[in-house]
């Protein structure tokens, strides 16, 4: 976080870190102080705007072409690091000859299948002999000329993202991308570097994963990752945020980003090898090795070589699980019970009425809190009630309220969003019958085992085998270091029985060893918790490497062998981390090294041997199978190799760049009138929804309020729900500065106050006005806060990212009127009525099927919305991969 | 209290010393002269991070008669130096919250309000529940007869302010289950 | 034999020195930078987290921008002021501020300050279209304080540090003090509560009497800072001696005009002003009263010290009357 101070320019995009995170961002002034330049892009005007020294509007959703059209100006402009592409990217590499690019397929890639929505990336591969690419030996032209490399076909793919295409999708001026332009690639080389900041403004679209991938591909060509000041740095929103994705509590993997094993890779062997296999360069040949001492730390001895580690334990996945398919499946009355552990989704989750009536579907709901939440008192005072749509006496959900103990009543650790592992000593016991989750969670195990005990099912066994026998203290809690022990792992036999691992290059694939989660491997190193190491800041230096500790080794800046030239000299004295050192024969700087410590930078590497020994001496990105940082993604995302341009799914703007309206892979759901969209520049919703909406999160509140509205001291600082509007769209609309209006969505209804503001700017998108609005999401219906107002995130549908399966909650199309919302079923009258004018549903509250193309849609012709023809998003399937339906398991 | 001294009383003590104005030195009441601060009547300060977002702010945490007196920041981190916005600031009111629930509530199914339970036969009662949802929903193989080994009766939905060590105990204990929809904040 | 009383009430060593202090101490006191304000309003929450003030207002939104707290009082000791400024406004700020430099404003002071090599830029930087103005205003602690001259019961008191406190066991919430202040600052704490919802488990205390920031005495007697400046995440509230924070202010001022950012100007950092100068020092980018700050304050007392002269033999009479009432009383 403090190597924020060192960037020479600062470009907040995505992120409004003054008020989302007020204390990091004393890092930017700090280098502002130090002579920095800091430039906002975004919706609105916020309190990081008026801390910058430039603030640059943007439509939102945009971002790839804004992000898009800089990487043009670079490679145009001739301003990429050039040395830096050519050793540490993938720019010279030469792709299939069956790759088609999105320019030449209006908006698509090759390999895409419209029956399913989905692609098969085959064809994005790199060209050469199997096994040389296998083994991250692709054919290269280091001339960067041959027409299928990807420094070509690079800017093929972004040659009409012009600075015109720019202001015409974004609304930025020509003025304005200039500065930025210029400010970005002044500040970077051997000398200076830039550094990004986002947040979930890219996180939260459709093409969200596409957004924060420009800004690596930008970033990777003025060489600014792995140095000093630069890199895109991730405000994540919550304590332990990057915990709960290291450790995860996610449905797609298990510790240490391994992915959950699908259905169908019944074999062990074959789930590793598709993580990574043997003979791959850098450290995912290990993947078996991770993956065996994390079911060793799982079942012990019931782990064994002979039962592939008890590979059959775990069970598999068949398409994406996310939390909003499962709200689906509660629909359908498919799951029985829910745990909540301090999560709030009839508020923080997309599409609020629709999360509210799911738990009504609920056999029983256990909700884990601080406070009385609008999830755990939604069969009372929820929404619903009013409008008549649910009565308490016909929800059988059961509800149990279990009271949390908070931060300081329990010891543990937080994975900060720069990967540091802080751990927190206990102060005092929690009062009555609050307990941690730590608690909960074990003494739940422990009895579910007990009632199982006996049992002979074979579904039963890996219960039964699960090692679950952690010490507890006078209190009868468990220890909480003795769990962090066993995610750091243990040597299991040999001399060193017993003792824990210091490091994840400890770790064997024989069984010798276990461990939770490989990454973590170092953490209790000697014994000692290192996450709580707390030697002053002032007492080190900036790196500050004795406070707390950083997976993976206690590095703090990833693939810093990057801030060093291809003979392993920092770039610049100003800008050196870390560097070869001849005498020494050893990697050595401010930071852990993020190499092989001995590797020669003229190391050509050893491919026959795969893992760190086939990497070279310059294959600083050494996680990826080439050892390069890449500029294009032959894998790992679902939906193109190259950010590409589409529109958010209810943008009333056709698309100026391809055919391909929206996003190809989308992943959306059906649930009759309850998850609507608006058809935005395909039909009249443009006209009946006009406004874009936006929703955030503002400094005086913390996610869906159950931190923040029920404390007194930050209840009055932000007591009530606002939106912020424009003069323009004030006027427009009829808005009183402080009044009242009523905001309406496919989906629902809200009433709000609103503060008429000049940081918000309408925007000239071609020959029309972009209004944008701006809503805070903090407030709930209820009658338990302190403060309390209506649910922004009842506007929003689920409309998913199939990278990610995150909900888009950036951009949404509504309309607005002044005044209050009406009361009771006044106000499923009101949304209704909505939807039949925008034409997507019939007097009978028939959905109507949405139109595929302008063509069908019959358009007004005066409609000026649609400018020409654009292709119809295709109603992709809730699950990016052909996922058989409940019914059709077979259940022995 | 004490009886008042007499040298002490504020009009003379206005007359002998330098505050001749009597604002100063001369009219400091026993109350503000035995000014201590809760920080140092204390019986202890642990060390902590503030539970709001992912900076990760070092936070020291006052304590007396096993309760939070005062929370502020810890000049000692390199992080955040001592800083905290106003959530982290507000932290305390978090622990002594007018509106924090210290009980079990549990509402039956179809009532109109909450009722009490003990926490030992909530535990017991949520442990039969997840053997019974388990069961209903277990699914053994899809229909190409490729193992699942999972129940799709039981989900979950975590905040981030879950500890390392607890998300790695759900995540465990879910997945031994069978119970693979589990899900967490960061997927939203 | 008394020396003679100075103009105002405070003396040449500060008044710390002058309330029997002794010449040693050192004035304390804020530096607010509203430059690098961001508006979080932390410095509001630690103070009332610290002091355990109650929550002020209806909890209803105040048509202020962000602001929803209105103005400092009896529960509010920090206050964040938001201020949205189009093009027209921002220049006449800069004009107004231009004429500041011009009467020498920023010169004054001890110490030559840094003036631009000659050659450096300091034409002024493209008026921006719209700027958003965060500023926390607290207790000045001014050098001549009203509340403190008029305080009938002595419970108001000038400390060691410098700093103005109220001593609310010895208040009787006669309310004097409100009317002396010239900046609106102290006011008597009501007995009403907002909501049942945000009552804290113990008594809100000092109900009933005079309340204001205290510079947070209880934390300065035991060598730590005031809450609100050790939680500010861009350290735009500092604390320090107040010497050396009017000397950092200047610079900072300087600085920025070098910039030609003429707008920017100090507030409370002049010692002949009506109040003699304040503890609490500001850097402004705006006139005062665009923040809600009075442009001139003027020290209600301001003739007091000739009062004193006149009335001050009939007064020790009387207190050595009231003595020797007293003594009888306890024998």
């Amino acid at each position: 976080m403090q190597d924020i101070a060192n960037a020479d320019c600062i470009v907040i995009e995505g992120s409004n870190m003054a008020e989302a995170h007020p204390v990091a961002f004393q890092w930017v002034m700090e280098a502002k102080k130090r002579g920095a330049r800091v430039i906002h892009v975004d919706p609105r005007f916020t309190r990081t705007s008026a801390n910058a020294d430039r603030h640059v509007p943007i439509r939102t959703g945009t971002d790839v072409v804004l992000l898009g059209g800089l990487i043009r100006h670079v490679l145009e402009n001739d301003l990429w690091f050039e040395e830096y592409v050519r050793l540490f990217t993938n720019a010279s590499t030469i792709l299939s000859e069956e790759y088609a690019d999105a320019e030449d397929g209006e908006g698509l890639f090759s390999g895409y299948d419209p029956e399913t929505g989905t692609y098969d990336n085959a064809t994005w591969a790199y060209a050469g002999e199997h096994e040389q690419v296998r083994r991250g030996l692709p054919e290269r032209d280091e001339s960067l000329q041959h027409p299928r490399s990807v420094f070509q076909v690079l800017k093929r793919h972004y040659a009409r993202y012009t600075p015109e295409m720019v202001e015409a999708t974004c609304g930025i001026s020509p003025e304005d991308f200039a500065y930025l332009a210029e400010s970005i690639t002044s500040a970077s080389g051997r000398e200076r570097t830039t550094c990004f900041v986002y947040a979930l403004g890219w996180t939260q679209h459709q093409g969200g994963a596409q957004m924060i991938r420009t800004a690596g591909v930008l970033q990777l060509l003025l060489g600014n990752v792995g140095r000093p000041g630069s890199g895109i740095m991730a405000m994540r929103g919550h304590a332990t945020i990057q915990g709960s994705t290291d450790i995860p509590t996610l449905y797609h993997i298990l510790p240490g980003y391994l992915p959950m094993p699908k259905a169908g890779q019944d074999d062990f062997r074959e789930y590793v090898d598709a993580i990574g296999h043997k003979e791959q360069k850098g450290f995912w040949a290990n993947a078996e090795t991770y993956t065996v001492n994390l079911l060793k730390a799982w079942w012990g001895d019931a782990a064994t070589a002979e039962n592939d580690w008890a590979y059959d334990y775990l069970p598999k996945l068949t398409g994406a699980h996310g939390t909003y398919q499962t709200t689906m499946r509660m629909l359908e009355d498919g799951v029985d019970g829910f745990f909540l552990l301090g999560q709030n989704p009839a508020v923080g989750s997309a599409n609020g009425r629709l999360q509210r009536e799911a738990m009504s579907h609920l056999k029983w709901l256990v909700v884990r809190d601080f406070h009385m939440i609008e999830s755990a008192t939604f069969w009372k005072d929820g929404p619903e009630i009013e409008t008549g749509e649910m009565r308490t006496e016909d929800i059988g959900t059961e509800v149990f309220f279990l009271p949390a103990a908070n931060h300081t009543e329990k010891a543990g650790s937080f994975t900060q969003t720069q990967r540091m592992v802080q751990w927190r000593d206990k102060a005092v016991d929690p009062p009555g019958d609050a307990r941690s989750e730590l608690d909960f969670l074990y003494e739940l195990g422990r009895r579910v085992r007990e009632k199982l005990a006996g049992s002979t099912d074979p579904r039963d066994r890996p219960l039964l085998d699960l090692t679950w026998d952690y010490p507890t203290d006078e209190h009868g809690e468990v220890e909480a270091e003795a769990v962090l022990a066993e995610i750091n792992g243990r040597h299991l036999t040999g001399e060193k029985a017993g003792q824990p691992l210091s490091a994840f290059a400890e770790m064997t694939a024989d069984g010798s060893t276990d461990g939770g989660c490989w990454i973590y491997a170092g953490v209790f190193a000697d014994g000692v918790n290192q996450a709580r190491r707390r030697t002053p800041g002032a007492e080190q230096d900036e790196i500050a490497a004795d406070w707390g500790w950083a997976w993976p080794a206690n590095r703090r800046i990833l693939y810093n062998r990057a801030s060093a030239d291809a003979e392993g000299r920092p770039w610049s004295e100003r800008k050196k981390l870390v560097w070869w050192d001849e005498e020494q024969g050893h990697w050595v700087g401010d930071d852990v090294p993020d190499f092989p410590a001995t590797k020669r930078p003229d190391d050509p590497g050893e491919p026959g041997k795969g893992g760190a020994a086939a990497l070279a001496g310059t294959d600083a990105f050494i996680m990826q199978a080439d050892g390069r940082g890449w500029l294009f993604a032959p894998t790992g995302l679902v939906d193109g190799p190259l950010p590409t341009h589409y529109e958010a799914p209810e943008s009333t703007v056709p698309n100026p760049l391809y055919l391909q309206q929206s996003n190809p892979t989308r992943v959306g759901f059906k649930a009759g009138e309850d998850n609507l969209n608006s058809p935005g520049a395909l039909g009249l919703g443009g006209r009946v929804y006009p406004y874009v909406f936006t929703t955030y999160r503002i400094t005086e509140h913390h996610t869906a309020g159950g931190m923040s509205r029920f404390l007194p001291y930050l209840s009055e600082l932000q007591p009530e729900l606002y939106m912020e509007v424009s003069p323009e769209l004030a006027a427009e609309v009829g808005l009183e500065p402080y009044g009242w209006a009523t905001v309406i969505s496919a989906r629902s209804a809200i009433e709000t106050k609103v503060l008429v503001t000049e940081r918000m700017t309408p925007l000239r998108i071609g020959d029309r006005t972009i209004h944008q609005v701006g809503l805070p999401y903090h407030w709930a219906r209820g009658d338990q806060a302190i403060v309390t107002g209506d649910g922004v995130n009842d506007l929003i549908g689920m409309n998913l990212d199939a990278n990610t399966q995150i909900q888009n909650s950036k951009n949404n199309a509504c309309a607005i009127r002044p005044g209050r919302r009406p009361r009771g079923p006044a106000l499923l009258e009101l949304v209704e009525e909505y939807r039949r004018r925008a034409g997507i549903v019939d007097a009978e509250h028939h959905v109507l099927e949405r139109p595929e193309t302008p063509r069908d849609a019959q358009l007004d012709p005066t409609d000026e919305s649609v400018a020409h023809h654009a292709r119809g998003p295709e109603e992709a399937p809730a699950v990016p991969v052909a996922q058989p339906s409940q019914r059709e398991m077979r259940n022995r | 209290m004490a009886r008042p001294v007499l040298l002490n009383w504020p009009v003379l003590r206005q007359l002998r010393g330098a505050d001749r104005t009597g604002r100063g030195v001369a009219v400091m009441s026993p109350v503000t002269r035995a000014t201590t601060p809760r920080t140092a009547t204390a019986d202890g300060m642990t060390e902590s991070v503030c539970p709001y977002c992912a900076v990760g702010c070092s936070q020291r945490v006052y304590h007396r008669d096993g309760k939070v007196v005062h929370i502020e920041g810890n000049p000692d981190s390199p992080v955040s130096r001592g800083r905290l916005c106003p959530k982290g600031a507000a932290s305390e009111q978090l622990v002594n919250s007018p509106l924090r629930q210290t009980t079990v509530r549990y509402r039956a199914p179809y009532a109109s309000d909450w009722q009490d339970l003990d926490l030992d036969t909530a535990v017991d009662m949520i442990a039969d529940r997840f053997l019974e949802a388990r069961r209903n929903h277990w699914q053994d193989e899809d229909e190409h007869g490729h193992p699942l080994r999972r129940t799709m009766g039981i989900a979950s939905l975590g905040g981030a302010t879950i500890d390392n060590e607890e998300n790695y105990l759900a995540k465990k204990f879910f997945t031994a289950a069978g119970a693979i929809q589990m899900e967490n904040q960061a997927r939203i | 034999m008394t020396p003679p009383l100075p103009p105002l009430l405070a003396g040449p060593e500060g008044p710390a020195a002058d309330a029997g202090w002794g010449a040693g101490t050192e004035r304390k006191g804020f530096f607010t930078d509203t430059s690098i304000c961001i508006g979080c309003k932390a410095c509001e929450v630690a103070c009332k987290e610290w002091n355990r003030n109650p929550v002020d207002g209806d909890l209803e939104i105040l048509g202020s921008s962000y602001d929803n707290t209105g103005a400092l009082g009896a529960n509010t000791w920090r206050h964040v002021a938001f201020v949205e400024q189009t093009k027209d406004r921002i220049e006449e700020a800069r004009e107004s501020g231009r004429k500041l430099v011009s009467l020498g404003m920023p010169s004054i002071g001890p110490k030559e300050r840094a003036v631009p090599a000659a050659g450096a830029d300091t034409t002024p930087p493209d008026t921006p279209e719209f700027r958003w103005l965060m500023s926390s205003d607290v207790c000045k602690h001014c050098t001549n304080a009203g509340c403190l001259d008029v305080c009938p019961t002595g419970a108001i008191f000038r400390s060691e540090f410098g700093s103005v406190v109220v001593q609310s066991d010895v208040c009787n919430g006669c309310g004097t003090c409100v009317g002396a202040c010239p900046f609106g600052v102290i006011e008597r704490r009501d007995d009403g509560t907002v909501s049942a919802k945000v009552d804290r488990e113990e008594p809100v205390p000092h109900r009933g009497t005079a309340n204001k920031c205290t510079l947070c005495y209880d934390r300065l007697v035991d060598g730590e800072q005031p809450a609100c400046s050790a939680t500010c995440p861009t350290q735009s509230i500092t604390f320090g001696d107040r010497e050396d924070l009017v000397e950092e202010a200047r610079d900072r001022l300087a600085q920025m005009h070098s910039q030609g950012r003429t707008e920017a100007r100090l507030y409370g950092a002049n010692s002949a002003d009506g109040v003699g100068g304040t503890g609490s020092v500001f850097l402004l980018l705006d006139e005062p009263e665009v923040y809600g700050l009075p442009p001139d304050p003027q020290v209600p007392t301001k003739d007091m010290p000739m009062m004193m002269r006149q009335v001050g033999v009939a007064a020790l009479g009387m207190a050595a009357a009231t003595a020797l009432a007293f003594l009888g009383a306890r024998r």
